[in-house]
């Protein structure tokens, strides 16, 4: 679809940009200047921390800082906590998206699985117990993951509308710090990046969990040993 | 139309004397900008490269400002491409009618809206009204503030002001008021904790959110290089506004772009902990266009210049710019904190309201003239912003700015007349002399024990609470000359 | 070192006692400073109301009285940060190039505390005060000269001082220049706060490195009758055991010290 307005505004906007700032020349080499400093500063990740114990051990520490239950299991350990997690919550039926791992799905026996194909509607979605899903990516600093829509994630309104939402992450894909996941992150995917439970401070700025999103949020890391067959490298732009 | 101060807004001044004497007022907003204050510091203090993030924001921001026409260009290009429609607006006006024309495209007389400054400022819910569109505010401090026919007095927290008993009354009334069978519940047994207050708020939006066709949202940043929108949220209401309805409508100031995808990793570092005080918000929502089976199928993104490209043009000015809408300047304002949000006229209030509203408004009301007065200069907003806005700096030069423009009027009033009087005794040691003499022996007329206690005129506002000391019988320079002959 | 005293307007006539209290403390410590006559303001006051224009000839007085010294001191905190951060800025906005070069020329300019420990290198004044001190950071001490350890240290090395934290102490008082004329409820509001606070402290004696602050809080203290004074910085650090910063049972006793 093209512009559907006169673009009278739009060079108008423009013009006025350029009398108040003169022309736009050497913009990469300006670019190039912005002091990074912070990237070596402190914050950033050091080699061999990626996926290390130290920061998963973060990652749980802060997304239970923000409420979320988050636990670190074996491998072979995960589908047995899946169900135990689901069963724990009472929910009898969930949401699992296309891709979500074959291995992991050893501990649905006992759930009614919605498998978003054909797409589950709204009200059917509202209805459900929860989804489970994995995630892109997981930010140990910040306590934060990456949903991209990419297999086992599924798109937004399924980790969105349900109340619970329980997120199986394997430990390689949590990084130390938000510039390690941006590098990480393809754009062009609707990306969400979850921090803890739905919350709000807007009353006496005093910390409310649960308003609109899932008030409930489970987070398991699992170990990555041994490497789980379809478990797509993070950095693989052909996933993408 | 470059947005507008609320109507017939009194100055600062005179809205202020009124909100001192408010307790309740004083007392809500003492409790909540120590709340956030204290986790703000407590979120930045946990960075060893604090400084440097800011040093790098402030300087993206510079950069990208300064090559505006250039960065917007790209986005659009990448917008389009992605499946998505740019529109600009000149003003305000240009703007709400761009969006209401979208919403009656699609044949919709309802939308529900992400909490955004822009359409705050460009009044986009009563043009939408005008409009025969009703617009439904999700987040929950802005549901507060619409259902309670408020106005909002803080750029993060629109009802601040308010504390949860006063909620409660609102939800209650406006909640509980309804036809049965709305899906609303029973909102007359509501209780006034916080918990209890967002569940009601849940259960009133839960219906709007599943039919709603047509969403409504501002940005926090747009990505040039990649035509990405970014929303920062808290709640969910905004994912619900995002990704639910058919169609979305962004309304952005040109100034939100930024140069490329990886700069968002200094961004989304200083927002959350300026803003919430927390390391992230609970979501982030990016998306790029239109995506094939996730979310809205058309989707525009309107682009807004409503007084930012004159600002840009003012090399001092323009820095209020760079302006990530965090609210840490607000929260930090000893003036703020005293006398709330809506004492500054706009939905721009505190530090930044005074440096930003004077500039997209320009200085023509009573209440746009008197806000870059509305400070100590303290300098305690510059100290916590995260792009660096040196809003004392900004301040001074729009003094100058009002003051230039009562230059020109024939009579000067009795302010410009004693700056005058100033200068013309301080251009001289002499009469400087002269006019210490003079004081002390007037003082002799008037002290009492060393103190003045009450002086007419302008003064007065001194000496209404204050007393004032008299000038000493003997100057420092009197003094010296006799000690050092 | 050739160093000049920079009394500022407002204390040459409000609050002489400051000026002669530091002449006597640099004496002391065996600096000489020197007061050109021919100095009046540094323009503070018309700038920060947008009165720019007016403060050209203040600025360039201020570059010509202080040629050729190698520093200035001044017992303000606003009036350094005034010319160390915007007498550039009047030379600027008024297309004065010559000017622009006078102000690049102005020798260092220290408020009180950063002379005697950035310059001079003292801390132990050889002061003696005692009585219950509470300090308060001037805004423009704070976060424009940024000299948050210096008068600290100071008042900690007065003999017999006892010296007592502020609560919320680096959180502004509401004086800010014609703020408190133009915005006087407000202004009055941010001083209640302050006072509040300093009389939990018990102290006897506010402090700081601007007497505008300290007239405001004390304005304030004065008409509640609460019996705490405000004394500069340099009335405590030039006090001693033979010359005591005296103990007025009045303000005016301050005004005829």
């Amino acid at each position: 679809m093209t512009a559907s307005f006169p673009s009278a505004a739009r060079e108008e906007v423009l013009a006025r940009i350029r009398r108040a700032v003169g022309d736009s020349s050497a913009v990469e080499q300006r670019y190039a200047q912005v002091p990074r400093g912070y990237r070596n500063a402190g914050g950033a990740q050091r080699p061999g921390e990626a996926c290390s114990p130290q920061t998963v051990a973060l990652f749980l520490e802060r997304l239970a800082d923000y409420g979320a239950s988050a636990r670190l299991v074996d491998a072979t350990a995960a589908p047995s906590a899946i169900a135990e997690a689901l069963t724990g919550r009472g929910a009898d039926t969930v949401v699992v998206p296309h891709g979500f791992p074959e291995p992991w799905r050893a501990g649905l026996a006992g759930v009614r699985v919605l498998g978003d194909d054909p797409p589950v509607g709204l009200d059917a979605l509202d209805a459900v117990d929860g989804v489970l899903t994995t995630a892109a990516t997981g930010v140990a600093a910040t306590g934060t993951f990456v949903l991209d829509g990419g297999p086992g994630q599924g798109r937004r309104a399924l980790t969105l509308v349900p109340d619970y939402h329980l997120c199986v992450i394997p430990a390689d894909r949590i990084v130390r710090s938000v510039p390690d996941a941006m590098a990480l992150l393809d754009p062009v995917r609707p990306l969400t990046f979850v921090s803890g439970p739905s919350a709000t401070s807007d009353i006496e700025m005093k910390r409310v969990e649960g308003v609109h999103g899932p008030r409930t949020l489970e987070v398991l890391v699992v170990a990555t040993e041994p490497p789980l067959a379809d478990h797509r490298p993070i950095d693989d732009p052909a996933e993408s | 139309m470059n947005g507008t101060t609320f109507l017939g807004m009194p100055a600062f001044p005179r809205a202020a004397r009124d909100a001192l004497g408010d307790a309740q007022l004083r007392r809500n907003l003492a409790e909540a900008t120590r709340t956030i204050r204290d986790k703000r510091d407590e979120a930045v203090g946990e960075l060893p490269d604090w400084e440097e993030l800011r040093e790098a924001g402030r300087a993206l921001k510079e950069h990208t400002l300064l090559h505006l026409d250039r960065y917007l260009l790209q986005f659009e290009e990448q917008v389009t491409a992605a499946g998505g429609t740019v529109h600009w607006a000149r003003d305000s006006a240009e703007a709400n009618r761009i969006v209401a024309d979208l919403v009656k495209r699609t044949g919709r007389n309802e939308v529900v809206k992400v909490k955004s400054m822009a359409t705050q400022e460009t009044g986009l819910n009563t043009a939408l009204e005008q409009a025969g569109i009703r617009a439904y505010e999700t987040d929950l401090a802005e549901l507060i503030v619409q259902l309670g026919q408020d106005r909002p007095s803080h750029i993060l927290v629109p009802a601040i002001h308010r504390n949860r008993a006063e909620i409660r009354e609102i939800f209650r009334r406006e909640m509980g008021t309804r036809a049965a069978g709305d899906g609303l519940g029973d909102a007359g047994a509501l209780g006034d904790d916080p918990q209890e207050l967002a569940e009601a708020a849940r259960r009133h939006l839960r219906e709007k959110f599943l039919r709603a066709e047509v969403g409504i949202c501002g940005a926090n940043f747009l990505v040039a290089e990649t035509g990405t929108v970014v929303v920062a949220e808290s709640e969910g209401n905004g994912r619900m506004c995002l990704s639910l309805p058919q169609t979305l409508i962004c309304l952005a100031g040109i100034e939100k772009v930024v140069p490329r995808w990886q700069d968002l990793e200094v961004f989304l570092q200083l927002l959350p902990r300026s803003s919430t005080g927390e390391r992230m918000n609970p979501y982030t929502s990016t998306w790029t266009g239109t995506a094939d089976q996730d979310g809205p199928r058309e989707f525009h993104v309107v682009l807004l210049d409503g007084g930012r490209t004159a600002t840009l043009a003012d090399p001092i000015g323009r820095q209020a710019l760079n302006c990530i809408r965090c609210s840490a300047c607000l929260n930090v304002c000893p003036v703020y904190e005293r006398v709330g949000g809506h004492a500054y006229g706009s939905v721009y209030p505190g530090p930044i309201g005074a440096i930003l509203g004077p500039q997209l408004r320009g200085t023509a009301s009573p209440v746009d003239r008197s806000l870059p007065y509305a400070s100590t200069l303290c300098g305690a907003c510059y100290e916590v912003c995260p792009v660096k806005i040196n809003i004392p700096e900004v301040l001074v030069h729009l003094r100058a700015r009002v003051v230039d423009g009562k230059r020109r009027r024939p009579l000067p009033g009795p302010e410009r007349l004693a700056m005058a009087a100033a200068r013309w005794t301080l251009s001289s040691p002499r009469r400087l002399a002269g006019a210490q003499r003079m004081a002390a022996a007037a003082a002799r007329l008037v002290r009492h024990n060393g103190r003045i206690r009450r002086m007419p005129g302008p003064l007065a506002g001194w000496t209404d609470a204050r007393d004032l000391p008299a000038p000493a019988p003997e100057s420092f320079r009197t003094w010296w000359r006799r000690t050092h002959p | 070192m050739r160093t000049a005293l920079f009394v500022t307007c407002f204390n040459d006539t409000l609050f002489p006692g400051t000026g002669r209290a530091m002449v006597r403390l640099l004496e002391r410590l065996g600096c000489t400073v020197d007061f050109p006559l021919r100095q009046t303001c540094c323009g503070q006051m018309h700038f920060n109301t947008g009165y720019q224009r007016e403060c050209v000839p203040l600025v360039r007085r201020f570059t010509e009285v202080f040629d050729g010294y190698d520093a200035v001191v001044t017992p303000s905190g606003s009036c350094a940060a005034m010319v160390r951060e915007y007498h550039g800025r009047v030379a600027e906005v008024a297309g004065d190039t010559r000017l622009a070069a006078a102000v690049r020329h102005t020798p260092p300019v220290y408020e009180l505390s950063e002379f005697l420990v950035d310059v001079l290198g003292v801390v132990d004044v050889g002061a003696y005060f005692p009585h219950r001190v509470t300090y308060h950071p001037t805004c423009h001490t704070l976060r424009m000269l940024k000299a948050v350890r210096q008068p600290l240290a100071l008042l900690r090395a007065v003999h017999g001082i006892d010296l007592v934290e502020l609560p919320s102490a680096t959180e502004c008082c509401g004086f800010g220049g014609t703020f408190a004329l133009k915005n006087a409820d407000t202004s009055v509001a941010m001083c209640a706060d302050k006072v509040r606070h300093v009389l939990g402290t018990g102290a006897e004696v506010l402090c700081a490195t601007d007497n505008s602050c300290l007239m405001h809080i004390g304005g304030a203290l004065t008409r509640l009758r609460t019996g705490v004074r405000t004394l500069h910085l340099a009335e405590i650090l030039a006090s001693t055991e033979d010359e005591p910063a005296s103990a007025p049972r009045t303000a005016e006793g301050v005004a005829h010290r």
